[in-house]
């Protein structure tokens, strides 16, 4: 019964923290995007995205 | 015993992982391709117009010498002025907007947030105020051919202050202690005591009305595209079959 109660709990831990994991690179990759579009100095990243930098009201040129 | 959990704990994880993905691209495409369609015939008409002054600008002060050395330095691909250029605006605004639906997806599980429709939109807004109205104060939407202080600068402000006024947000409406939200206010006020990168003179090359007029509607994108953001990744989060039990865990 003990046994029971405690791989289930174990289970349940597991799953939030590997919720909370997957939460963490998730993050990381919508950053990297967001960089990637409103950020870059990458000319052509630049160039690509002009139009909607400014529309967006990232800081440009 | 310890090891089968261990490797239903990893298969979870990549079926976690995918889901998130799933639902932040989805939900990403869906706003960031109708914002691309308002920007279409909201902000891109007036940085057109806005670049016409530009260049008469640039041609009137620096003339041909300008011109030469524009031709000297190597060529870096630009998109093709019409469709070319409407495209890539829509890629990159989608982009941005995948990249706000992960971050959006991202911050709600961490916190523990039920994420739902109405309470996505609403972290959207919060987002909103962090990335666009707080920026604004110090960092107003400019047109091509406005003054503006060091770029590293200002992004490097513009992060900080989307950053502070975010988290002193969350203090502020998610914590109860008084100590805490009172460290939010702090944290919302603080970049606007630092102050934005300036610069020296304000000028552009733009005409005042049409600046002011972008201001406005780049400030009305940006919260659409949060809003939408927040509401879809809700939808899609609803909407979209779960293979495994983790719903319920976040």
């Amino acid at each position: 019964m003990t046994t029971k109660t405690l791989s289930a709990d174990a289970i349940v831990s597991a799953s939030r923290l590997e919720i909370l994991r997957a939460a963490l690179v998730v993050f990381t990759l919508g950053a990297g995007l967001v960089y990637l579009a409103g950020f870059s100095y990458a000319s052509v990243a630049h160039n690509a995205a002009h139009d909607s930098r400014h529309s967006l009201g990232f800081p440009c040129h | 015993m310890i090891r089968a959990i261990r490797s239903a704990s990893l298969a979870i994880d990549a079926a976690v992982i995918q889901r998130l993905l799933a639902v932040g691209l989805l939900a990403g495409l869906l706003a960031g391709l109708a914002v691309a369609a308002l920007q279409n015939v909201t902000t891109t008409p007036l940085i057109l117009a806005a670049e016409v002054y530009e260049t008469a600008a640039e041609q009137a002060h620096a003339g041909v010498e300008a011109h030469q050395h524009e031709h000297a330095a190597e060529p870096v691909w630009e998109p093709a002025p019409g469709l070319q250029r409407t495209a890539a605006t829509s890629v990159a605004t989608s982009v941005t907007s995948v990249g706000y639906a992960f971050v959006l997806l991202a911050l709600m599980l961490l916190s523990g947030e039920t994420i739902e429709p109405k309470r996505a939109a609403l972290w959207g807004a919060c987002a909103f105020a962090s990335t666009g109205l707080a920026t604004s104060l110090g960092l107003a939407p400019e047109l091509p051919g406005s003054a503006a202080g060091d770029l590293a600068a200002r992004q490097f402000w513009w992060i900080g202050t989307a950053a502070a006024t975010g988290a002193g947000l969350f203090a502020v409406l998610r914590v109860e202690r008084p100590l805490v939200k009172a460290l939010g206010v702090a944290l919302i006020i603080a970049p606007h005591l630092i102050g934005a990168p300036q610069p020296p003179a304000p000028e552009s090359t733009a005409p005042a009305e049409l600046a002011a007029r972008f201001a406005a509607a780049s400030l009305a994108i940006h919260a659409i595209t949060w809003i939408l953001v927040g509401a879809a990744v809700g939808f899609v989060w609803r909407r979209l079959p779960t293979k495994t039990s983790t719903e319920a865990a976040a």
